[in-house]
C-alpha cells in the first residue's frame, strides 16, 4: 500500500489570501458609510461602477493571459482597488471618470506587471493620479457635504449627474456645487491651500461653512470611519501597525512644527490629520503589502517618508492633497528601503549581510 | 555571565527568540494514555544506516540466528553507528528496501524473522557507574548504536565525548511539535532512569550546569523531572513558554542563555551541549544495563487512528503494524498521508513497510477535517503579496518571501546573501503564509541543487587536477619517447654504417638498394675512384648512403667531364656534383630527422621507390637517351629555357636527370645529357635548398610531405603498440591523421608517379618537336 506524500509542514493556519482582501473590503465600511451619509450617493455610485468595470477587465486580462480565472477573478484583490478608486473620487464626477481610471489600474498598472503580488506601484493610487493629471478639471469637482448643497441630492439626482452632467431637475454639476451665496464651494484642503494664497490666515479660513464645526465638514467623520476600519484591521492582524503609526506620527510632528512655528498660515495637526484622503491613506493604501517595504524596519521609514511627503505636497506642492502622489513615491523607494532594512539573520553578526 | 543566566532561569525569567507560531497542539489524544507495550511483529526491517553518518560492515548473513541485543554491523569510524538486533530471530533477506526518508529512497536493510522467544544475548549489567572509565563509558555508548533520538540523529558518543569548558549541558524535553507525546511519557513514566542518564553525561561532560527545558504544555513532565532532581543542585528544570520551534536546538539555546550560535558553528563551540531527553534514557540504558538502543517510544496518533497512543516499537517495526496496533480508520483512502514525525516538519512516507528508526518520534495520521492542506493533490498556491507574515513568525529572522523569489529564480548567490543556510525547515513561515506557498518546499529544492552545484564544482575541480596532471605526465612521456626514438635512431644509424660496407646482411631495403647500386657502380666505375676521396674530403656527408651517392654522382660527372671535354660545361660539373649531393642528403635527412625509419612501412615505401626509380630510369634510358643524343644542342637550349620555368618539372626532371645518368654512365653517354643532369640538378637545389621561389611546389612539398606523415603514422602506431590505453584517451584525432596521412602519401605517390611519366613524356615530345 503507497501512501499520499505530501512536503511538510502538514498543517496550516487556514488564512488566504482572498479573505484578506476580503477582511479589507469589509474594513472600508465605516468610512463608506460616513462618506455616504455626508455626500450621498455619488461615491457609492461610482464604487459600483468601478468594481463592474474591475471584474470586467480583470476578467479579460486573465483569460488572455490563460490564468485560472475561477480562481484569480474573485481573491478580491480587484475589487479592492475598484473599491479605493471609487471612494476617492469626487462624487459627481462623470461615469466614465471611473471607468478609464478602474480600467487603467487594472489592465495596466496590476496587470501589465504581471498580477497580483507582481506590481510595483499600488493599482488604485496610479488610477487616481492618472485621472487627476489628465482630467483635472472632471477630478476636483468636489461635491459639498449635503447640508451645504442647495439641490436634493437624492440617488436619482445623483445618478443622473454622474451620467448626464445634470440632475434630474436640469441642474448642472457647477450650479449643485455652487452655494447658497454664489460661491462654488471646493474640499477644506484646496479652500485653506486658496486662502493662503490668497494671504488669508488660517484662522479667517476656517470660518468657511465647509470647515464646520470642527476641523473639515463631513470630511472629519469620513477620516474617522476610516481611523476604526483600520484599528480593526491591526486588531486582526491584517495589516502591519508599523506603517500608519510612524505615517500618522509623521504628518503630525511635520504640522505641528509648522503650526508652532507659523500658526496664521499653517493649519492645525488635526486639521491634516482629518481631512483629504489621511485615513485613508494610512491604513488602506500605504499598507497594501504588494506594493509596501516588507521588513518591520522598512514600513517605518515609508511611513515616515509617506508622511513628510503628505505634508509638503499639501503645503508647498501644487495640489491640495498630496496622499496619492505621496504613496506613489514611497512605492518606487520600498524595494530600495527593503533592501536597507533587512533584519539581521540568526547567528549572523549585525551588518553582516 | 553563566551566573547571571543561572539566576535569571532560578527566577524563572527566560529570553524570547524571534518568531513562532501557535499551531493546534493536539497532545491531548495521546498524553494521557501509558506507554504501550506491543507484541512481537513477524518480521523486523532494519536499515543499516539510522543515523547522520555511515552505514557499519555487516557482521551477519543471510540464515543466521541473531539473539536479542546483538549487533548486526560493526563500527569502524567514529560516523559509524552500530545497530543491534531488536529481538531474536533469522535473518531472511538483506536487501533493498524503502526507508524512512522524505524522497521514499531505498536503503540495504536487514530482514529479521522474528522467532517470538525474545531470548537475550549476554548481558554485563553495571552496578557502579563510578567503576567505570568515562572512555569505558563513551565506548559503552558507542557500541550500543546511540544517536540523537530527537530528530538529527548525530551520533552520541562524540557528542558526549569530553570536551573542555562546557558551560551548560541542555535536556531537550521541549517537544515543541503539535501532537508527538513521546518525550513527554517518557519524562513522565521513566524520569528517574531519564535523571540517570543524565548524571552519567554529567560525569563525562562535567558541565557547569544542567537544564532541563520543558514546555509549559507538560506540567505532569516537569513534576516528574522536578522531584527527580530535587536533590541535585546542579539540575535546573526549567519550564519554558509553549511555543513552536522551541524545540530548535538554536532557539532552545536562545531562550535559556540568551546567546546565539554563531551561524555555521555548533553550540559546543559556545560551550553548550543539548541531549534529547530520550537519548539521555537511551544512555542509561546502555550503561547500566548493557541494552543497546533497540527500541523507543512512538507516538502513534492522528485523528484516523480510533486508539492513538505512545508505544515502545522495536527499531525496524514496519509502520503498517503500529498502524494495526492503534486501529486505523480509514487507511483505503488512497489520498490518506501518513506521515512521520510531527505535522510542521515530519514528512509523508511512501510505504506501509517504512520501518521505525532511532530517530522516529512519531507516526501521524491524520483525518482530512483535522489537517486538509495535507490531502490536497495540488498545492493551492497563489502569488505572494508580500505581506510579510512569514519573515514575522521566522525564528531564524529570515526573510521568507524574498528567499522564495531566489528559490523560484534559482538565483543561488541571492539565496547565499539573505542565508539560506540558516534557515531550520521549521515551517513557520509555510504554516502563516496565506497565498498558500510551499515555501519550505521550495527551500529544500533550493538547498538540494546548491548541494549539488557545490558537489559539481568539486568534481570539476578535481577532474581539472587530474586532467593537468595527465597533461604533465603525457607532455613528459613524450619527451622520454622522443629521446628513445632518437636514440634508436643514432644506434639504428650506427647499426646501418656498420653493415652497409659488409653490403650481405642487408639490414635495411634502403641499405641493401644502396648496397646494390654501389657494387653496381663499383663495379663499373672502378677507374675514377682515385678522385673519390679528394671529393669526400670537400663535401661534408656524414651518412654512408649519401657517400656511396656522391661517389656515384661524382662519378658520372668525372666520366662525363672525361668524355665530353668540353670547356664551358667543365665549370658547372662541380655544381652538379654538389647539387646531387646536396639533394641525396636532403633526402636522406629528411628520412633520417625523424626518428623512426625503422618502421616497416617505411621500409616498403623506400623499397618501393627504389623500385619505382629503378624501372623509370630503366624507361627513361630507352626512351630518352637515345632522342637525347639525337639533338645535343637544342636539348640543350630547350633544358636551359625551362631552368625557371617549373619546379614540378624540375624534381620531374631531377628523378629522370639521376636515371638518365645512371644510364649514361653506364654507357659512357654525352655531354647534353651531362648538361641536361646538370641543369635539372640545378633547379632541384634551388628547390631544396631556398624553397623561395613562389612557383608551384605541390610534387616537391607532397614528396617530401611523404616521409613525414610516414613518420605520423608510424609514431601513432609506435604508441598504440606501446600503450594502447593511453593513446586511445590521448587524442582521437591521431588515427584520423593516420589513416590522412596514409592516403595523402598513397596519393602523392601516385601523383608522383604519373608527373614523372607526363613530365618525361612531355620532355620527349619537346625534345622530339626540337
Amino acid at each position: 500500500m503507497a501512501f499520499w506524500i505530501a512536503s511538510s509542514p502538514h498543517n496550516h493556519n487556514h488564512t488566504k489570501t482572498p479573505n484578506l482582501m476580503r477582511l479589507v473590503i469589509y474594513a472600508t465600511l465605516p468610512g463608506v458609510l460616513a462618506q455616504w451619509y455626508f455626500f450621498g450617493w455619488g461615491n457609492l455610485i461610482h464604487i459600483g461602477l468601478a468594481m463592474a468595470t474591475a471584474l470586467v477587465c480583470e476578467f479579460t486580462v486573465l483569460s488572455l493571459r490563460k490564468k485560472p480565472i475561477s480562481h484569480e477573478l474573485f481573491d478580491g484583490s480587484a475589487l479592492l482597488t475598484a473599491l479605493l478608486i471609487g471612494i476617492c473620487l469626487p462624487a459627481l464626477a462623470p461615469w466614465w471618470i471611473s471607468v478609464i481610471g478602474t480600467m487603467f489600474a487594472i489592465v495596466i498598472v496590476k496587470q501589465l506587471y504581471g498580477g497580483l503580488g507582481h506590481n510595483p506601484f499600488n493599482p488604485a493610487m496610479a488610477g487616481y493620479v492618472m485621472l487627476l493629471v489628465s482630467f483635472p478639471l472632471q477630478m476636483t469637482i468636489w461635491q459639498p457635504p449635503l447640508s451645504l448643497v442647495a439641490v436634493d441630492l437624492n440617488f436619482a439626482n445623483t445618478l443622473t449627474t454622474i451620467l448626464t452632467g445634470f440632475t434630474v431637475e436640469g441642474y448642472s454639476v457647477e450650479q449643485v456645487r455652487t452655494s447658497i451665496d454664489g460661491f462654488t464651494m471646493a474640499t477644506p484642503l484646496d479652500t485653506l491651500k486658496t486662502n493662503t494664497g490668497l494671504g488669508l490666515t488660517v484662522f479667517e479660513s476656517i470660518k468657511n461653512p465647509i470647515f464646520g464645526d470642527n476641523f473639515a465638514l463631513g470630511w472629519e467623520w469620513v477620516n474617522a470611519g476610516f481611523l476604526v476600519g483600520g484599528l480593526f484591521l491591526i486588531a486582526k492582524k491584517a495589516i502591519a501597525w508599523q506603517t500608519p503609526l510612524s505615517f500618522l506620527l509623521s504628518l503630525f510632528i511635520c504640522s505641528f512644527i509648522s503650526y508652532s512655528l507659523n500658526p496664521d498660515s499653517s493649519a492645525s495637526t488635526m486639521f491634516h490629520w482629518f481631512s483629504g484622503a489621511t485615513m485613508l491613506g494610512a491604513f488602506f493604501i500605504l499598507t497594501d503589502p504588494v506594493t509596501g517595504a516588507t521588513s518591520n524596519k522598512g514600513r517605518i521609514i515609508v511611513g515616515l517618508l509617506a508622511g513628510l511627503l503628505v505634508y509638503l505636497i499639501r503645503t508647498a506642492g501644487g495640489y491640495p492633497d498630496g496622499v496619492a502622489f505621496a504613496i506613489l513615491l514611497c512605492n518606487m523607494s520600498a524595494p530600495l528601503i527593503d533592501q536597507y532594512t533587512r533584519p539581521r539573520t540568526y547567528g549572523h553578526l549585525k551588518g553582516d549581510k | 555571565m553563566v551566573e547571571s543566566v543561572v539566576e535569571r532561569i532560578t527566577r524563572g525569567h527566560f529570553w524570547d527568540f524571534h518568531g513562532g507560531i501557535h499551531p493546534p497542539e493536539q497532545k491531548f489524544l495521546t498524553s494521557s494514555k501509558p506507554i504501550k507495550q506491543l507484541s512481537l511483529p513477524k518480521q523486523l526491517i532494519i536499515p543499516l544506516q539510522q543515523h547522520i553518518g555511515r552505514e557499519g560492515d555487516l557482521l551477519v548473513t543471510i540464515g543466521d540466528r541473531v539473539l536479542k541485543g546483538q549487533a548486526l554491523t560493526l563500527s569502524t569510524n567514529p560516523m559509524v553507528v552500530p545497530i543491534h538486533a531488536p529481538t531474536s530471530g533469522t535473518i531472511s533477506a538483506i536487501k533493498m528496501s524503502v526507508i524512512a526518508h522524505p524522497s521514499g529512497l531505498s536503503q540495504l536493510c536487514i530482514f529479521l524473522d522474528v522467532d517470538g522467544e525474545d531470548t537475550w544475548r549476554k548481558r554485563e549489567l553495571c552496578h557502579d557507574i563510578e567503576q567505570l572509565t568515562n572512555h569505558q563509558i563513551i565506548e559503552k555508548i558507542a557500541d550500543a548504536g546511540i544517536a540523537g533520538m530527537g530528530g538529527a540523529g548525530f551520533p552520541t558518543h562524540i557528542k558526549v565525548n569530553r570536551q573542555p569548558d562546557i558551560n551548560f549541558l541542555i535536556i531537550n524535553g521541549a517537544e515543541c511539535e503539535p501532537y508527538i507525546t513521546a518525550d513527554d511519557l517518557l519524562m513522565m513514566e521513566q524520569s528517574n532512569a531519564i535523571v540517570d542518564g543524565i548524571k552519567i553525561i554529567d560525569k563525562l561532560l562535567t558541565p557547569a550546569f544542567i537544564l532541563i527545558a520543558i514546555e509549559d504544555n507538560k506540567p505532569k513532565a516537569i513534576k516528574a523531572l522536578q522531584q527527580a532532581t530535587a536533590s541535585i543542585e546542579k539540575i535546573k528544570v526549567c519550564v519554558v513558554p509553549t511555543k513552536y520551534p522551541t524545540g530548535g536546538e538554536k532557539q532552545l539555546i536562545q531562550i535559556l542563555t540568551g546567546t546565539e550560535v554563531t551561524s555555521g558553528q555548533l553550540p559546543i563551540h559556545a560551550g553548550i551541549v543539548m541531549q534529547n531527553v530520550a537519548t539521555c534514557f537511551a544512555i542509561n540504558e546502555a550503561v547500566r544495563h548493557d541494552t543497546p538502543l533497540i527500541r523507543r517510544v512512538v507516538t502513534v496518533t492522528g485523528q484516523a487512528l480510533n486508539k492513538p497512543q505512545n508505544v515502545w516499537a522495536l527499531l525496524g517495526t514496519p509502520i503498517n503494524f503500529l498502524l494495526e496496533q492503534c486501529s486505523v480508520q480509514n487507511i483505503e483512502n488512497e489520498n490518506q498521508p501518513v506521515i512521520m514525525g510531527g505535522p510542521m516538519m515530519g514528512f509523508s512516507v511512501s510505504s506501509e513497510l517504512v520501518p521505525i528508526v532511532k530517530t522516529s518520534n512519531c507516526i501521524l495520521v491524520p483525518s482530512k477535517v483535522e489537517m486538509p492542506s495535507a490531502f490536497e493533490k495540488e498545492s493551492k498556491e497563489v502569488e505572494c503579496i508580500r505581506c510579510g507574515q512569514c519573515s514575522d513568525v521566522c525564528p531564524s529572522q529570515l526573510l521568507p518571501q524574498e528567499l522564495q523569489w531566489s528559490a523560484k529564480a534559482k538565483d543561488h548567490a541571492q539565496l547565499k546573501k539573505l542565508n539560506l543556510s540558516d534557515c531550520i525547515d521549521c515551517g513557520a513561515c509555510a504554516y502563516v503564509c496565506p497565498s498558500q506557498i510551499p515555501l519550505v518546499h521550495y527551500y529544500r529544492i533550493a538547498k538540494a541543487e546548491i548541494r549539488e552545484q557545490q558537489q559539481l564544482d568539486l568534481k570539476a575541480e578535481k577532474a581539472k587536477i587530474r586532467f593537468e596532471a595527465r597533461k604533465l605526465r603525457l607532455e613528459k612521456e613524450k619527451i622520454a619517447r622522443q629521446e628513445k626514438h632518437k636514440k634508436a635512431a643514432a644506434a639504428r644509424k650506427a647499426a646501418m654504417n656498420k653493415a652497409t660496407p659488409e653490403a650481405t646482411g642487408a639490414k635495411s631495403a634502403v641499405a641493401a638498394a644502396l648496397a646494390r647500386v654501389k657494387a653496381k657502380k663499383a663495379s663499373k666505375a672502378q677507374v675514377d675512384t682515385p678522385d673519390a676521396p679528394a671529393d669526400l674530403s670537400t663535401e661534408v656527408v656524414d651518412d654512408q648512403k649519401s657517400q656511396v651517392s656522391a661517389a656515384i654522382a661524382r662519378a658520372k660527372a668525372k666520366k662525363q667531364l672525361k668524355a665530353e671535354a668540353a670547356t664551358k660545361l667543365s665549370n658547372s660539373s662541380d655544381d652538379t656534383n654538389k647539387a646531387v649531393d646536396v639533394d641525396t642528403v636532403e633526402t636522406k635527412t629528411t628520412v633520417t630527422q625523424q626518428p623512426t625509419v625503422d618502421d616497416k612501412k617505411a621500409k616498403i615505401a623506400a623499397a618501393v621507390a627504389k623500385a619505382k626509380a629503378k624501372k623509370l630510369s630503366k624507361n627513361a634510358e630507352v626512351t630518352d637517351t637515345d632522342k637525347v643524343t639525337d639533338n645535343t644542342l637544342a636539348d640543350k637550349t630547350v633544358a636551359e629555357k625551362t631552368v625557371n620555368i617549373d619546379d614540378k618539372k624540375a624534381k620531374v626532371a631531377a628523378a629522370i636527370a639521376k636515371a638518365k645518368s645512371k644510364a649514361l654512365a653506364k654507357a659512357n653517354a654525352k655531354a647534353e645529357s651531362l648538361n641536361e643532369e646538370k641543369i635539372a640538378a640545378n633547379n632541384v637545389s634551388a628547390t631544396v635548398t631556398s624553397n623561395v621561389t613562389p612557383t608551384d611546389h605541390s610534387p616537391s612539398n607532397s614528396a617530401q610531405a611523404i616521409p613525414e606523415d610516414i613518420v605520423v603514422t608510424e609514431n601513432a602506431e609506435n604508441s598504440d603498440s606501446k600503450n594502447q590505453n593511453e593513446s586511445l584517451a590521448e587524442s582521437t584525432p591521431t588515427p584520423a591523421m593516420d589513416k590522412k596521412a596514409k592516403i595523402a602519401a598513397a596519393i602523392a605517390k601516385a601523383k608522383a608517379k604519373k608527373k614523372l611519366k607526363e613530365a618525361s613524356s612531355v620532355e620527349n615530345n619537346d625534345q622530339d618537336s626540337v
